[in-house]
């Protein structure tokens, strides 16, 4: 088996990473750091690669599914779950992904976390990121799936929080896990039911079984609806989405590897690796697939007014993976993996760039501040370009083949399906639209860094990152070093490229995972019109953010004015989070107060405890008086004790008592 | 008469006197503040315990019971001689034998 196996060597080489960086790497030299920081990552994708090679080149079909079990972790009556890995062709594709990108993404963080005191620590936890990422991909069952599941969310966690004597951060941090939670009590649940009916959590058997038995309806959609939680939580879907904007509080790296290229992937990889239990429910996918597009478009809405350059990326990562719901509740789940390994290029990308603009800014986030950029930082402008263009969709780029997929895919999909499309390709218009303003915004025009700060709408600004301080010195913006821009270069070449294999083909080799969607095919020329549209509103978007921030910049301040109601909705994202403040958050803290915190803590629990204190006091102070060092009252009692033994033994009390009418049971008797 | 004193004195009564020698122990222990008589009645106490032990040995033609006896004279002697040299430690060191004065545990 050449190259292949060793499976376990995709999530041990980072862990190993994260083991040396974590423990020892504040005392080792930086160098070395490095080195181990990177050649892990790099070792897991040579082994991916290996891999790879072997089933591309080699007979493909014969040796994938490739299952690798490491014995058995639980094993009580007849619920059996092994350690196993699977390496099919969905889960190599991920892995190409993951650790790819992870990788160019290691490369890059070497130059912005270059001056950084937490330097070791940061690069371990990447590793330990990429530990529980290939753990989660590789995953034979769903258990092994939540532990990487729960793993990368740690992941998230520690790095979203990196800065965590910034309170922002640190909050962020505890927002993006504790909301991850309510998804993961989802999975729990769906976890739970699959075991109780299914009595396996592998997902061959899972799968077989249900094609078997030919289950629908309720129990089905019900598992496959708490897995759909779980996967809204993992992939910042709406309700659970809102804590993936916050998550920007983490070094850039971070953004594009966790929370745009790929944990928040998770949920919909998921959805694609359990997909025999989303087909044998139509109103679960019907829910996929409503979720996927109105998330999609609120996010995308939200994204219109940004003015933090990685929020309106935030937000435009959650309205793409909106996309990828909304493919995946249609069914075409090949269409769902495809937009989201291109995604994951473009969008790494864009998050990169923004990382570079960030650092050669000094930490500036606002794009208020920013223009002008273009003859300062040429390569990130070119590369970024790149990614505006491949995420809005031009032909040929990466986005233009993945999204069109999804888009033809939701058309073919009876009247619902009518709906997805256009929601989907209104938010196409708004995502070119709002691409365009961030890439007019940041490059173009004069340049604003010393502009003064409008009052009021710089609310959402946040320019307080570490960088501040580190590029103080710097006063003109300045280009990234090559470390950074290596990457940047390499995914802006992903980023054109990444979709040229098309989503025929694409679909036909995930086939054997995945499954070959049953809808009607359209015919060429429907197809082309729909190509045609999409093509027509992404640039009808350009056409819009050049009118309003290149040939008339007055025009979008008028507008804002003119429709300041649905401009202050939108600025203020809806007020999603102050809505789940009050509702969720609020009650809850309430209760926790007064309720668990006065009555039961301190009423219920503290006067128990006090009572039985105060009891056994007061028993003391009655029966200390015994106690009286007085010899001749010990005495005392000692004679009483011996008369009443005497009276005890002497008194005939069986005839006694029965003079008084009372038999005691005595044996014999 | 002379049947009289013929007669054995019957059982009850020794074990009268004993339990009556016993009480007397005490009550002399509880109400005496003098520690000399309190350890006096502590010795009338073993000694009723004493006449016990012998009563019940000539009753039951059983050598043991005197053999107890023997026992606990020399234990009383031997506490006599330790229980006297306290007293008069004691004595030397408070100038005083009342009991209720000599009580430091006392709360």
């Amino acid at each position: 088996m050449n190259g292949l196996l060793h499976l376990w060597l995709i999530p041990a080489l980072p862990l190993a990473g994260f083991l040396i960086n974590g423990l020892v790497g504040r005392r080792l030299p930086k160098a070395l750091v490095t080195t181990v920081a990177l050649l892990t990552p790099l070792g897991a994708f040579a082994v991916v690669l290996g891999n790879a090679f072997g089933t591309f080149g080699g007979a493909p079909a014969a040796t994938l599914p490739l299952v690798e079990t490491f014995g058995s972790w639980l094993n009580v009556g007849t619920l059996h779950i092994d350690f196993s890995f699977v390496l099919d062709q969905l889960s190599l594709v991920m892995l190409l992904v993951v650790t790819g990108v992870g990788f160019l993404i290691h490369i890059y963080s070497v130059g912005y976390m270059a001056h950084d005191e937490g330097y070791a620590r940061y690069f371990s936890y990447l590793n330990l990121f990429l530990f529980f990422m290939t753990t989660l991909v590789l995953a034979g069952n769903a258990l092994v799936m939540f532990v990487g599941w729960e793993g990368v969310g740690l992941a998230s966690y520690l790095l979203i929080g990196f800065w965590f004597e910034k309170k922002t951060a640190a909050d962020a941090g505890k927002k993006a896990f504790i909301v991850n939670r309510i998804g993961d009590f989802g999975f729990l649940i769906g976890m739970f039911l699959l075991l109780a009916n299914f009595g396996t959590l592998s997902f061959s058997e899972i799968a077989t079984k249900l094609t078997q038995s030919g289950w629908t309806g309720g129990l089905i959609t019900m598992i496959a609806l708490c897995l759909l939680l779980g996967a809204t939580g993992k992939s910042a879907q709406l309700p659970l989405y809102i804590w993936l904007p916050d998550a920007m509080e983490g070094p850039t790296p971070v953004s594009a590897l966790i929370h745009a290229a790929t944990m928040v992937t998770a949920g919909v990889y998921m959805m694609a690796r359990l997909h025999v239990l989303f087909d044998h429910s139509p109103f679960a996918l019907s829910t996929v697939a409503v979720i996927g597009g109105a998330t999609a478009l609120f996010a995308a809405t939200i994204a219109l007014v940004q003015t933090d350059i990685k929020r309106v990326l935030a937000y435009s990562t959650i309205s793409q993976l909106g996309y990828m719901f909304m493919a995946c509740g249609v069914a075409a789940y090949s269409a769902a993996i495809f937009h989201l390994m291109t995604h994951a290029f473009f969008k790494a990308l864009l998050f990169l760039a923004a990382g570079s603009i960030i650092h050669g800014t000094g930490g500036e986030q606002d794009m208020r501040r920013m223009g002008g950029l273009k003859k300062f930082m040429p390569i990130t402008f070119l590369t970024m370009t790149i990614a505006v263009l491949a995420i809005t969709g031009f032909p040929p780029l990466a986005a233009f083949f993945s999204k069109d997929a999804i888009l033809s895919a939701a058309f073919m999909q009876g009247e619902l399906g009518k709906i997805l499309w256009f929601v989907g390709l209104v938010t196409a218009l708004l995502t070119s639209f709002y691409m365009f303003r961030l890439w007019y915004l940041t490059f173009l025009g004069e340049h604003r860094a010393h502009a003064p700060e409008e009052e009021g709408a710089a609310v959402h600004a946040r320019h307080d990152t570490r960088l501040t301080l580190e590029a103080e010195h710097a006063h003109e913006p300045h280009e990234s070093p090559w470390s950074m821009l290596g990457p940047l270069v390499l995914l802006a070449i992903l980023s054109v490229i990444g979709g040229w294999i098309g989503a025929e083909r694409f679909g036909a080799y995930l086939a054997p995972s995945v499954g070959t969607r049953t809808a009607e095919a359209a015919s060429s020329s429907l197809e082309w019109t729909l190509t045609g549209l999409a093509v027509f509103v992404a640039l009808l978007g350009w056409f819009i953010a050049d009118r309003m921030y290149r040939t008339k910049p007055e025009s979008a301040d008028r507008l804002a004015t003119s429709m300041a109601g649905p401009y202050k909705l939108l600025v203020h994202k809806y007020w999603v989070d102050e809505f789940y403040g009050a509702v969720v958050v609020k009650p809850l803290m309430a209760t926790s107060t007064y309720v668990l915190g006065w009555v039961v803590d301190k009423a219920v629990i503290g006067g128990a405890a006090w009572l039985l204190g105060g009891l056994a006091t007061f028993a003391g102070a009655l029966l200390q008086r015994w106690q009286s060092g007085n010899i001749r009252s010990y005495a005392a009692w000692v004679a009483a004790g011996a008369a009443a033994l005497l009276l005890f033994v002497i008194v005939p009390w069986t005839s006694v008592l029965a003079n008084f009418g009372i038999h005691l049971n005595m044996a014999g008797h | 008469m002379n049947s009289f004193f013929a007669q054995e004195v019957p059982l009850s009564w020794y074990l009268l006197l004993s339990a009556a020698l016993f009480a007397l122990g005490i009550v002399g222990f509880l109400i005496k503040r003098n520690l000399i008589t309190v350890f006096m009645s502590i010795e009338l106490m073993l000694n009723a315990v004493n006449l016990s032990f012998v009563t019940f040995a000539h009753q039951w033609h059983a050598v043991k019971g005197q053999i107890f006896v023997f026992f606990v004279m020399m234990v009383a002697a031997a506490e006599a001689a330790v229980g006297l040299a306290i007293i008069i430690a004691v004595f030397r060191v408070r100038a005083t034998l009342a009991v209720d004065r000599i009580d430091l545990m006392k709360l």
